[in-house]
């Protein structure tokens, strides 16, 4: 078929729209902050001076409420390592100490330290790690500072509970890689186009169910605050709607006109930019998060430590994982999948509507990584760059489990997801992912099909 | 609006040390991408490698600026090395993947805390141009008045950057010309069809890889030079899709391509730059701050670059100056 440029800038410039559209709430409204796991505290009363207190409230949060802890020790040092100020927990918990004027204080660094000595015997800080907090007044209101107390986790205990309790944390993290690495593949396998704009698919799901979250009210069903579910649901939606359109728009036309692969990969990469920094426009360069993120009771499972997020998270993943490995096994559709994905030609040879196939492939793999998006924002909060950051990750997982297979990415992400957290046992957290990217280039060394990938020729 | 103001400084930036600089990755892309067909997607990891080889030499070990250069070369040519021998042999988007990944790795490795006494983590290293800023002949600033100007220290990088420039276009100019390049082009063509001839193709694309990327370690070292000092953040992912950039707005396969690439793609970066940072500043902007603040507007060249990039791959493939029969972009 001939090129029709104007169709093709038309399409563009309603796929520019649309992200407007879908995204144009994310930027209006501030996320609220939650101090959950603080209910039992009572925040000392407002004053009426020119003075910047840092306060904060200590509660055991293995306690129903959280139980006050009195009688905890702190010291505030400046960054020249001067002691500014002490103070100690009250009886319901709560500690305030004075910096002074507060033009003297703004812009100042502080360090909170925690006395672990004087915590109360059985309690731990939750982080180990951190006795000391640093805190920057910006502006002329109080600091307050959270120090979690519970059990000790990780760093207090033994190699192998540290290993467990990483290997929670590297399972959630897998499930949700699996979902963009399962999209990604199926992409890829159908339509051969290695997408470097995935990544902002993933961001795109987590943006708009920040949209809906930031909506001002909260939607209740039957009394409980379902916002947060509604959100998920509709991002799901919109990524879905999204994956068409950038199929519709974009890459379809471009088949159609028999764009090379290495063209359209160079075309992902301009999305990719353009998309980001569309994103960026829309929703700032800070951090966001979910109004109902928050770090509930957590749940001991022998050694380890299981928040209720992380088992709503990996059931949740794994049931959408399963389902889509199902339906692209069991049903007429899945079935024609798979035969596109092996031989495009013969596929419509055969009577397979191929444009449809590769529609349906973009709505659920896009489904899929916007999905992840959001359940990644639930985990750590997301900015513009999220899926931007991981998206190395998400084709070292593919590629591992084997470039165009789904179980292979599904495969292929566990082991990234679980490599990344459990190798910062050995090595610096900081590397972890370039650990991951070590695997991916070893694994192409010795295996280039990867795992689950048939043997065939790749060069 | 002061649009004299605009087009002078965009001018300014167009002919500057950093669209020199990035005229230089450039010309190494169009030796990988443009003559072999090899889909080097790392880049800014040759750059860094560079780079950082020189900037480390110097300010972490006291050693010798001349020798830290020949070091950065001995690098960058072992890096290429390095990547070459497993993905050489495999498709064209495994190479992309791999040479993507082990630019983040170089990246990453070399910002983090656990190397800061080398490298300096975030911060990153200064003070390792000694030996070049004493060069400098100029003692004052340089330009024409009233067009464009730069400052002595910029003059002396922006010259030494676009010599070597032109040395690299000679060399490569050179190259193509002979039956080596000759069979690169064919590589790039048709593989297979080279095999059959009883040519090493595996040679040949390594020889390309390191080529050009001994471009791109030159790029990384005037790239620090140039900012007299370095950090990752110079190195991310987006510097090479910057330089790719660069190189499909001239024309692939092209010698002189990257130098006009860089030119009209840094004139009109600055120039959009500074129209939406004029248009939102003021008083009273041209464009509401409802619309646009300042923030927002600098991300508009980003935002046009992704545009344009997509667009001159879709409509344009073979860029300003490109012959679209000469270059069948194509992985299989």
């Amino acid at each position: 078929m001939h090129a029709r440029p104007r169709t093709i800038s038309a399409l563009l410039v309603a796929l520019v729209a649309a992200v407007l559209v879908m995204t144009g709430s994310a930027s209006a409204y501030a996320a609220p902050v939650s101090h959950v796991g603080e209910s039992a505290c009572q925040k000392p009363a407002p004053r009426n001076d020119d003075t910047i207190h840092i306060q904060g409230c200590l509660t055991d949060l293995r306690e129903k409420p959280p139980k006050p802890v009195p009688d905890v020790r702190f010291t505030v040092v400046d960054d020249q390592g001067k002691k500014v100020g002490e103070g100690t927990s009250n009886a319901s918990g709560v500690f305030d100490i004075s910096l002074g004027k507060s033009i003297d204080v703004l812009g100042n660094t502080y360090t909170v330290q925690l006395d672990k000595g004087s915590l109360p015997k059985g309690a731990a800080l939750r982080n180990p790690k951190q006795v000391a907090l640093k805190v920057t007044p910006k502006l002329s209101s109080d600091v307050y500072v959270t120090f979690p107390i519970g059990n000790a986790t990780a760093a207090g205990a033994g190699k192998f509970t540290q290993a467990l309790q990483l290997a929670v944390g590297g399972l959630v993290f897998s499930l949700l890689l699996a979902m963009a690495a399962l999209g990604l593949s199926m992409i890829f396998g159908t339509t051969g186009l290695t997408n470097f704009a995935h990544g902002e698919l993933i961001t795109f799901g987590a943006l708009v169910a920040y949209g809906v979250d930031a909506l001002p009210g909260t939607i209740t069903i039957a009394g409980t605050n379902v916002t947060i579910a509604v959100s998920i649901i509709v991002a799901a939606i919109a990524s879905a709607g999204f994956g068409w359109l950038n199929d519709r728009a974009l890459w379809r036309p471009l088949r159609h006109r028999g764009t090379g692969l290495v063209a359209m990969m160079v075309v992902s990469i301009g999305l990719s930019i353009f998309l980001r920094n569309i994103f960026q426009y829309l929703a700032g360069a800070s951090t966001h998060q979910y109004s109902q993120f928050s770090s509930p009771r957590p749940w001991t499972l022998g050694p380890i430590l299981v928040t209720p997020k992380d088992v709503f998270i990996v059931t949740f993943s794994t049931v959408v994982l399963v389902l889509v490995v199902i339906a692209l096994q069991r049903t007429k559709l899945g079935k024609a999948t798979r035969a596109v994905a092996d031989n495009t030609a013969l596929a419509a040879a055969t009577g397979i509507n191929v444009d449809r196939v590769v529609s349906v492939v973009w709505i659920v793999g896009a489904m899929l990584a916007g999905l992840s998006g959001v359940l990644l924002g639930m985990t750590q909060g997301f900015d513009y760059q999220l899926g931007f950051k991981i998206l190395l990750l998400v084709f070292a997982a593919t590629v591992l489990g084997g470039l165009g297979t789904a179980w292979g990415a599904i495969v292929g992400a566990l082991v990234i997801g679980l490599f990344v957290e459990v190798s910062t046992l050995v090595i610096p957290a900081e590397l972890k992912f370039v650990g991951a990217l070590v695997v991916l280039i070893v694994v192409l060394l010795i295996r280039p099909q990867g795992l689950l990938g048939k043997a065939q020729r790749v060069g | 609006m002061d649009w004299h103001g605009i087009l002078s400084q965009s001018l300014q930036q167009g002919l500057g040390p950093v669209a020199a600089v990035y005229c230089l990755a450039a010309i190494g892309l169009n030796i990988h991408f443009g003559y072999t067909g090899l889909l080097n997607f790392g880049q800014a990891g040759f750059m860094a490698i560079g780079g950082y080889a020189v900037s480390s030499f110097v300010a972490t070990w006291g050693l010798s600026f001349w020798v830290g250069c020949v070091v950065a070369l001995v690098a960058t040519a072992l890096l290429a090395l390095a990547l070459g021998v497993p993905t050489l042999r495999l498709r064209a988007d495994y190479l992309a993947i791999v040479t993507i990944a082990a630019a983040e790795i170089i990246r990453q490795t070399i910002g983090s805390v656990t190397l800061l006494k080398y490298f300096g983590g975030q911060d990153g290293l200064q003070g390792f141009n000694q030996s070049f800023a004493s060069l400098n002949p100029f003692s004052s600033s340089v330009g024409i008045p009233g067009v464009v100007s730069w400052r002595a220290y910029d003059f002396w990088t922006l010259l030494v950057c676009w010599f070597l420039v032109a040395l690299s276009c000679l060399m490569t100019w050179a190259l193509m010309r002979s039956p080596w390049g000759r069979v690169l082009k064919s590589i790039r063509e048709d593989e297979d069809a080279v095999r059959s001839l009883g040519k090493n193709v595996y040679a040949y694309k390594m020889q390309s890889l390191v080529i050009g990327g001994l471009i791109g370690g030159v790029a990384g070292i005037m790239s620090a030079l140039q900012h007299s000092a370095i950090n990752p953040s110079f190195f991310a992912t987006d510097t090479t899709f910057f330089a790719y950039t660069v190189l499909l707005v001239g024309g692939a396969a092209r010698v002189l391509g990257p130098v006009a690439g860089t030119i009209i793609f840094w004139f009109l970066i600055s120039f959009l730059d500074l129209f939406f940072g004029a248009a939102t500043s003021g008083v009273n902007p041209v464009i509401p701050a409802s619309i646009m603040d300042g923030n927002q507007a600098s991300l508009m060249r980003f935002i046009f670059m992704g545009l344009a990039l997509m667009l001159l791959m879709i409509f344009r493939p073979q860029g300003i100056f490109g012959d679209r029969r000469e270059l069948a972009l194509d992985a299989r």
